[in-house]
């Protein structure tokens, strides 16, 4: 069966479906003490636009983000993280957070080539970079090497930290790093996987550059 | 977090002259320069450190790795640790300090992290990141609640009775070995320091960490020319295999001749206040015959003076093998 004419009427993110419901459960409340009534179509587009350039917050300030290669003009307050940038602003969620502190990785994205925790960097410090997240390796359909080889080997459990492990193992192709497992530990420490899938983990990396 | 303004200064006139307005120096300053950022956002979002105003140096040229005239290395303060750590003028001359930088943080924190940074490092005592507990070093004339709580990770060295937090770089214990210059640029001009007088024991102003001025701005560092023919070796203890800070670390550098020691510089992390420089112990071992028994005598002098808190007095023999260790591995291979 083909569902594909049935998710192309409506075919929300969770994410917007989520804002939306809470903008509606807001509006009914102020529809019960007597406000007019609310307009579904108008909240959604507003928070849309919102979505595209960010809050018009006091303090905002304007930036462009190059990310996976498309840049993004939006306002955000100084104290953003790139992370929360990615995920909040630009709605790139394939980057997690984990510990928010530069001591888990979940957070790892691509900076001008070079692996980085996303938490620990301003948005603000990043304009004119290029900036890779898990969206930016490859697709569903045509996935990278790396997110292949992750599938293959079972590298996961639950997958929140996958997108991070994943950004680190690319990373690690271009990085001095002995061809040991030992050397894979090492390189691949800044990750942390909760589920303790690192066995399979270090299959996948070894399988991907033993095929390079 | 706090807001701040987020500023980048055209060049490090600008960059000083802004910095010049700040209240306090550096650590702890209401006008803070931002590089790497992996301590400092890290504490701001805790609301440890506070700044009202950020002053972005990271385009700044201050990333150079180069040679000096003399034959030495000079090293740009926003050069990043992992740029520092696999260069190969570092990895051949300076290994003490590749390995020490390898040993620290994880790939994506060393790929942010920089050298001026590195050196400003700020303690992980847990009541210095907890802005409910007091703390000297946070909030000068608190108290501290290390000292009767939570100390396993926390100083043997150079501590006092308002500050034991431990200073957890590894990049600056091989540094103090190698005997590196810090060169500043501030309102004043410029100057250079010895490692070894840049940061400052807490005594009773834990809250002042390094010899920094308001403005003062790290620009570079440089190391000697190289000591022909020594042996270099950095080892860090620590509870996990990586990722994790020192228990007890050594930077040794060695000079061997005849079987006898001719040269060495030591210095420890993990248990000092500062990146600790034992001069004491290398002047044990100078004219010494070259082996473990000498290297054991040395590693004695070197935690003489160490005075234990309520849960760390393991880390005076831990310190002592540590050291023992890395001069044996060093020397022998």
């Amino acid at each position: 069966m083909n569902d594909d004419s049935q998710s192309d009427v409506v075919n929300p993110t969770r994410r917007v479906f989520l804002r939306n419901t809470g903008t509606t459960a807001a509006a009914v409340f102020i529809g019960v003490s007597g406000a007019p009534q609310l307009n579904l179509t108008l909240t959604a587009e507003a928070a849309t636009e919102e979505n595209a350039v960010g809050a018009n917050i006091d303090g905002a300030v304007p930036i462009t983000l190059r990310i996976n290669g498309k840049d993004h003009q939006l306002r955000i307050d100084p104290r953003t993280t790139l992370l929360d940038c990615i995920r909040e602003t630009v709605t790139l969620t394939g980057t997690k957070k984990g510990c928010d502190h530069g001591q888990c990785g979940a957070c790892t994205v691509h900076v001008n080539g070079r692996r980085v925790n996303s938490c620990l960097s301003l948005a603000l410090m990043h304009d004119g970079e290029e900036i890779t997240t898990i969206e930016g390796l490859g697709t569903p359909d045509a996935m990278h090497p790396m997110q292949a080889a992750f599938v293959a080997h079972d590298g996961y459990q639950c997958g929140y930290c996958t997108s991070g492990q994943i950004m680190s193992a690319v990373a690690l192709l271009k990085e001095p790093c002995g061809p040991d497992d030992a050397a894979v530990k090492e390189c691949m420490s800044g990750n942390i996987c909760r589920c303790g899938a690192y066995a399979n983990i270090i299959a996948a990396i070894q399988k991907v550059r033993h095929n390079a | 977090m706090h807001t701040f303004e987020f500023v980048r200064p055209a060049d490090t006139v600008k960059a000083v002259a802004a910095a010049g307005q700040a209240k306090t120096a550096q650590q702890g300053a209401d006008i803070r320069f931002l590089a790497g950022g992996t301590t400092l956002i890290d504490l701001m979002k805790l609301n440890v450190e506070t700044p009202s105003q950020l002053l972005d140096i990271n385009r700044l040229p201050l990333d150079k790795i180069e040679a000096t005239a003399d034959g030495g290395l000079k090293i740009g303060a926003t050069a990043r640790n992992s740029d520092l750590a696999h260069h190969p003028t570092v990895q051949r001359d300076y290994a003490v300090l590749s390995q020490a930088i390898l040993a620290g943080a994880s790939v994506q924190l060393r790929n942010m992290a920089t050298t001026a940074g590195n050196l400003l490092q700020r303690t992980r005592c847990v009541y210095f990141r907890d802005t409910a507990m007091p703390c000297n070093k946070r909030e000068p004339g608190s108290g501290c609640p290390a000292i009767t709580g939570a100390n396993r990770t926390l100083a043997i060295l150079g501590t006092s009775e308002h500050c034991i937090a431990t200073n957890p770089s590894d990049m600056c214990v091989a540094m103090a070995a190698l005997e590196a210059t810090i060169h500043i640029v501030g309102p004043k001009g410029t100057r250079a320091v010895p490692i070894a007088d840049f940061h400052l024991l807490p005594g009773n102003t834990p809250q002042r960490e390094t010899v920094l001025e308001p403005g003062d701005l790290i620009t570079h560092v440089t190391l000697p020319p190289p000591v022909a023919g020594s042996k270099q070796l950095y080892l860090k203890l620590r509870d996990r295999a990586s990722y994790e800070f020192a228990l007890a670390s050594a930077a040794v550098v060695v000079t061997v001749a005849g079987g006898k020691i001719t040269r060495a510089r030591v210095a420890m992390g993990g248990v000092g206040t500062k990146p600790w420089r034992s001069t004491e112990a290398e002047a044990a071992l100078v004219g010494q015959a070259a082996n473990t028994a000498n290297y054991r005598k040395a590693a004695e002098v070197a935690l003489r003076d160490a005075k234990p808190q309520s849960q760390n007095k393991y880390k005076i023999e831990l310190a002592k093998r540590c050291l023992t260790h890395a001069f044996t591995t060093a020397v022998t291979g």
